[in-house]
């Protein structure tokens, strides 16, 4: 499934369109940053509700295409524009993170 | 090649900023992805914990056709039992840190995880100089 198709399925907002056609393999949501260094994958989205700019950094480094900021969560202007620079999707949802993970499981299991 | 970054105190702002370049040049390089992964992860790791705990430092990195070598060398409090630091989940982070979602005491396991060399040298008082070595064959 690309992350086109996850916007429109989950209805989300979209603050930086990048990587529309780019295939998603799974998810990984955590709030811990170094816990999504170690762990999560290229090609995952990463769920958080983290808001600030090293969130994109991580991304990029990790070939993350698609961030998805829960319980309708504002990022800070600096991310904002690094997600512009990094070309990373950066996506808001107005549900919590458990009903984030739970639709998106759903859809890329 | 050598690239030297330098480290400013709590600035959080430009974190990834070294990774993220040398990043860039290991893939124009045509390095493997997952040598690629292994460096940025622990170049990144090591990063934050300068900019976390020390009051400033140096990156410098040399990549030639068998090893990157990172060193991440900084002017800070060192570290009093650096088995305590090697422990996953053990972290003298701020509050401020926490809050980020850095300080869960994974940096350094992630370094070690992802390096074939780790050396620490550290000194109370003094700081805290990180030699990482990845081997590319």
């Amino acid at each position: 499934m690309t992350v086109k198709e996850i916007i429109d399925r989950l209805g989300l907002q979209c603050l930086n369109e990048a990587n529309l056609e780019e295939e998603v393999t799974g998810a990984y949501a955590s709030d811990l940053l170094s816990d999504v260094m170690g762990n999560a994958r290229s090609g995952q989205i990463w769920i958080t509700m983290q808001t600030h700019k090293n969130v994109t950094a991580i991304a990029s480094l990790k070939d993350i295409p698609a961030v998805i900021l829960v319980r309708s969560g504002v990022p800070d202007a600096d991310m904002l524009a690094h997600a512009q620079d990094e070309d990373i999707c950066l996506l808001v949802s107005q549900d919590a993170a458990f009903e984030v993970c739970g639709k998106l499981y759903e859809l890329i299991k | 090649m050598h690239y030297t970054f330098t480290i400013e105190r709590g600035n959080f702002t430009d974190a990834g900023q070294a990774s993220s370049s040398v990043k860039r040049t290991l893939k124009q390089l045509g390095v493997d992805p997952a040598n690629i992964k292994r460096t940025v992860v622990a170049l990144f790791e090591a990063e934050i914990n300068a900019i976390a705990h020390a009051y400033g430092g140096t990156i410098d990195v040399d990549i030639d056709e068998g090893k990157i070598v990172m060193v991440v060398a900084d002017q800070g409090p060192g570290i009093p039992n650096l088995d305590l630091a090697m422990q996953e989940g053990w972290s003298t982070a701020s509050a401020k840190v926490r809050e980020m979602g850095y300080g869960a005491g994974m940096g350094l396991p992630n370094i070690k995880k992802n390096t074939d060399d780790l050396k620490i040298d550290t000194e109370v008082g003094v700081g805290t100089t990180v030699t990482m070595t990845v081997y590319l064959v």
